[in-house]
């Protein structure tokens, strides 16, 4: 009963994604036509191709979307409970540090130990960056937006000088390379993304990522703790009223939330691909792009999964585009167009209910869609799921 | 042509929502000047019927006339347009807004940019001194009452010079004062010519105001009555289609131990100096149903959410079965036996965007019928969901995946009814049980809870309906500004002494020292 239900609904979000997408590559192909008129289909044919140039490319697009799943998942989960987790950026740069820290300085555990040891780290210290916002809401009733954002920067500042401090590297202004055996394992995909005598930098951090999806879909639709989670979600007061200890709820989202971010900071800098933190002022963007992510997913865990790989295939394509002399700020532009589009998701699903479905949503949530654009994101988010019925 | 002696005409309406069909080929017609009373059980498809009038929903078949043109009514805008104007069974008001801006709310005249407020007011202040609402335009709605944020919603239909106003179900959730005065707004609108469709389920109201009585059953439409000449117990026969027992019958008591004990509560107002509950002392005993009456607004709902534990006393103790309880945590006061149906079912009965199954289990989804360790058992909650339909005949569009959101009002009350009376609380605290129910449903819940009673189980009702409370309660405690003021035997007071002692001007209970 409950599959045919999150069937019926399943078809509206995806054709409503798949809506945003269109809109978004068409406002996106106009502005390449003023940026450049000659490349102008080339360039759109590489944002099309995105990473299925060859093998390689499909490699870095599945190692590209591991961290932005990751985050997007962070965001999704937080807000099944009823809240906005835009902290996901702190939760990400501080286990990032943990496990490159560990990565770096715990050379005497064993290889498969070590770098299970490095995750665990992260994970711990993204759930302390997502406890301090969770337990300021739940009995403060501090808005956890504003104590994520705070955080969002004692972590970036905590991790410059902490890298400084423990593990700098002086010549290339980052952080050190994490030892061999902390490096997560290829899993054969070295073998198979390849190009040529060019290898891809494709590791287990995107079965990690895909596995954290499938749990959480798991932990919020079959779980006693998902049913209380999602009830504060939906009526803070009903759950209050039914015995869920609300505060708990919240409290354990934004833990869990903060873990599956920095979990994602740990498979990005623990990917073996050479990249380390670098010592800068600026927040980490990867927790950022896990907001439209979300968005685009509709909050599903499976739905952010595949979301994540199409943010990833458009930041290959974008790659690609600057052969035909397209400068980063294009992209940058085409890839928000999408994003923007994305958060009109939500919108294109109710004008399509409305369409094949008749009646069947109450005017209530013609009413939301029409405040939809006007209501924060929080408010928005919660409200795609569960509506009406299927066809 | 036809005759243009209707102002408006719905003719052969039928209108279908996923499994059901809410209004089958159903005809109403208004006559100008009248009031119109629509009638019909929980989910009959009245407030499908007038949200077609309003242009919410699009009929499938049937067409709508206005002094018999033919007209189109695509959104409420268009029905605006029409001068159509609702008040909805759960207003549409926006709560951190004040009244005059809730009330030009989509039709705010700007000028240069600017929104024109002097004008708006005027014309409000004109509009609810000419129809004695006393308003007052510059209150938050949030801290109003029900009574007046309804208020509100008339207002917003004079003020959109609205001649055809629909009233759904308008006294569910004010009091017997406040009802008594809504009617006679009423009046005064249909003397002024506007003609009112008013959807209620209390025939006294239908008999006092209605001229003419449409009856819908099961989305079918069954007749139009003229309401002079029907009696109370036709017109409910017509709709529920068998005889209704509008008394309650019940044995006497065989009362028993003590199973529920509040000592010295004590409720502060968190703003003023204002004892909210000043000193309550009650206790209910096994096989009773004791009631608690007074006047909307008098320490009831703090005193009912402190025994449920939604609020913490601020003095007192809470005994249940003899435990201490007063600091327990909610859960378990739910798992050693204490039923609470809520005052709002909205705020905290249901989770609208659940499904009904969900809503069902939800003080007891943990427990191991329904789960197996960390796993919720679903197969098993639809199947109790579904046994709980059945006995409660809790009617929806898709049975127990129906979104919360969509059942009709009575039928969501029924679902939280249900789930109350079936988890087999020793003590249940029923606040308003009966709100928006149709006859039939509460002869039912009435007759379920006398059995409850029965069964040795102790029931706390908290009712602003005078006639429900000297129907069904054993022994009645009057609450005055947060006191309790008396103790009454039914059998032995009056419904005019009870008023009495509500509003305060008689007490048979001093101050204990
Ligand atoms: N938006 C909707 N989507 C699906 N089904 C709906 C929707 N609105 C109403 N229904 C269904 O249509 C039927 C009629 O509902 P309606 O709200 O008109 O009843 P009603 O006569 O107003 O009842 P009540 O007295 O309980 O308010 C109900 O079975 C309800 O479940
Ligand atoms: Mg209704």
């Amino acid at each position: 009963m409950m599959k045919k239900l999150l069937k019926g609904d399943g078809i509206y979000s995806f054709a409503a994604s798949l809506i945003a997408i269109l809109l978004g590559v068409l406002v996106g192909a106009v502005v390449l036509f003023v940026a450049n008129p000659a490349q102008a289909l080339n360039g759109l044919k590489s944002l099309f191709i995105g990473g299925f140039v060859d093998m390689k490319n499909v490699g870095q697009t599945l190692y590209y979307a591991t961290p932005i799943i990751m985050t997007g998942l962070s965001v999704g989960f937080a807000n099944k409970c009823g809240l906005f987790n835009i902290g996901g950026s702190g939760q990400f740069i501080v286990g990032a540090y943990a496990a490159v820290l560990v990565g770096v300085k715990c050379t005497f555990l064993p290889t498969g130990l070590h770098c299970a040891a490095a995750l665990l780290a992260a994970v711990l210290a993204g759930a302390l960056w997502g406890l301090l916002p969770g337990v300021l809401k739940a009995l403060c009733n501090v808005n956890e937006v504003i104590s994520c954002i705070m955080m969002n920067y004692i972590g970036m500042s905590m991790v410059n000088l902490l890298v400084r401090k423990t593990v700098f590297d002086q010549l290339k202004n980052q952080s050190k390379m994490p030892a061999a055996s902390a490096i997560l394992p290829k899993m054969g995909f070295d073998k198979i993304f390849v190009a040529g005598k060019a290898t891809s930098s494709a590791n287990a951090g995107i079965i990690i990522a895909i596995v954290a999806g499938i749990i959480m879909w798991v932990v919020l639709s079959k779980t006693k703790f998902g049913y209380e989670l999602k009830a504060c979600g939906y009526n803070r007061d009903a759950a209050k009223y039914a015995g869920i200890n609300e505060k708990r709820s919240i409290i354990m989202s934004m833990v869990i939330a903060g873990a599956l971010a920095g979990l994602g900071g740990a498979l990005m800098y623990l990917a073996g691909a050479g990249k380390g933190i670098h010592v800068v002022d600026t927040l980490a963007a990867e927790g950022f792009t896990g907001i439209p992510v979300a968005l685009l997913g509709m909050s599903n865990p499976i739905g952010i999964i595949f979301a994540g790989l199409f943010m990833a295939h458009l930041t290959m394509g974008g790659f690609n585009m600057q052969i035909y002399g397209f400068v980063p700020q294009v992209i940058d532009i085409i890839t928000s167009v999408i994003i923007y589009f994305s958060a009109f998701a939500l919108f294109f699903q109710l004008v399509l209910r409305k369409k094949f479905n008749k009646g069947a949503d109450d005017n209530a949530n013609a009413e939301k869609a029409l405040s939809a654009e006007a209501q924060a994101l929080p408010e928005v988010l919660p409200e795609n799921q569960g509506k009406g019925g299927e066809i | 042509m036809e005759a243009v002696e209707y102002i408006i005409e719905m003719c052969n309406i039928t209108k279908e929502f996923p499994g059901i069909i809410a209004n089958d080929n159903v005809t109403l017609q208004l006559k100008k000047g009248e009031i119109h009373a629509l009638l019909g059980e929980n989910g009959a498809g009245k407030s499908t019927l007038m949200s077609v009038l309003f242009g919410m929903y699009q009929p499938e078949k049937g067409v709508i006339r206005k002094n018999g043109q033919e007209v189109q009514i695509n959104d409420p805008n268009d029905a605006n347009r029409l001068g159509i104007g609702m008040v909805h069974q759960h207003f549409k008001l926006v709560h951190n807004f004040t009244v005059l801006e809730n009330i030009i709310l989509g039709v705010e005249t700007t000028q240069k940019g600017f929104l024109k407020m002097d004008a708006a007011r005027d014309k409000v202040v004109a509009l609810s001194h000419k129809y004695n609402l006393s308003v007052d335009p510059d209150a938050l709605i949030s801290d109003i009452t029900v009574g007046m944020q309804q208020r509100v919603e008339i207002l917003k239909m004079l003020y959109r010079d609205n001649e055809i106003l629909i009233f759904d179900e308008p006294t569910a959730v004010l009091t017997p004062q406040e009802i008594a005065e809504l009617m006679k707004i009423m009046r005064s609108l249909a003397d002024e010519g506007k003609s009112i469709l008013f959807i209620t389920h209390k025939l006294n109201e239908i008999k006092e105001v209605a001229s003419r009585c449409t009856v819908l059953r099961k989305g079918k439409y069954i007749g139009t009555v003229d309401v002079a000449a029907t009696s109370k117990e036709e017109m409910s026969e017509m709709m529920v289609g068998r005889k209704v027992n509008l008394k309650v019958d019940k044995a006497e008591p065989k009362i028993g131990d003590v199973i529920f004990e509040a000592d010295h509560i004590c409720v502060n107002s968190k703003t003023s100096q204002k004892h909210l509950v000043k000193d309550i002392t009650l206790n209910v005993r096994a096989g009773e149903i004791v009631c608690i009456a007074g006047i909307d607004g008098n320490g009831q709902t703090e005193l009912v959410q402190t025994l449920t534990g939604l609020i913490k006393p601020d003095a007192g103790t809470i005994k249940l079965n003899g435990a201490d309880i007063t600091h327990s945590s909610i859960r378990k006061r739910n798992t050693s036996g204490l039923g609470h149906i809520p005052e709002d079912r909205h705020k905290h009965g249901l989770v609208l965007d659940y499904p009904l199954a969900y809503n069902l289990v939800l003080q007891s989804y943990f427990e191991p019928r329904f789960c197996r360790g960390q796993f919720l058992k679903y197969d098993e909650i639809f199947k109790y969901a579904d046994t709980l339909i059945e006995k409660y005949d809790i009617r929806s569009g898709q049975g127990a995946k129906t979104f919360a959101r969509s059942m009709s009002g009575g039928n969501q009350q029924k679902a939280i009814v249900a789930r109350e009376i079936d988890r087999d609380p020793s003590l249940l605290i029923a606040v308003q049980p009966t709100r928006g129910l149709d006859v039939g449903a509460i002869e039912y819940i009435h007759k379920k809870l006398v059995e409850e009673r029965d069964l040795g189980k102790g029931i706390l009702l908290v009712s602003l309906e005078l006639d429900e409370v000297m129907n069904l309660s054993d022994r009645i405690l009057v609450i005055y500004e947060g006191e309790i003021v008396a103790e009454l035997n039914p059998s032995e007071v009056t419904i005019q002494e009870l008023g009495l002692y509500m509003a305060g001007s008689k007490r048979n209970k001093e101050k204990e020292a």
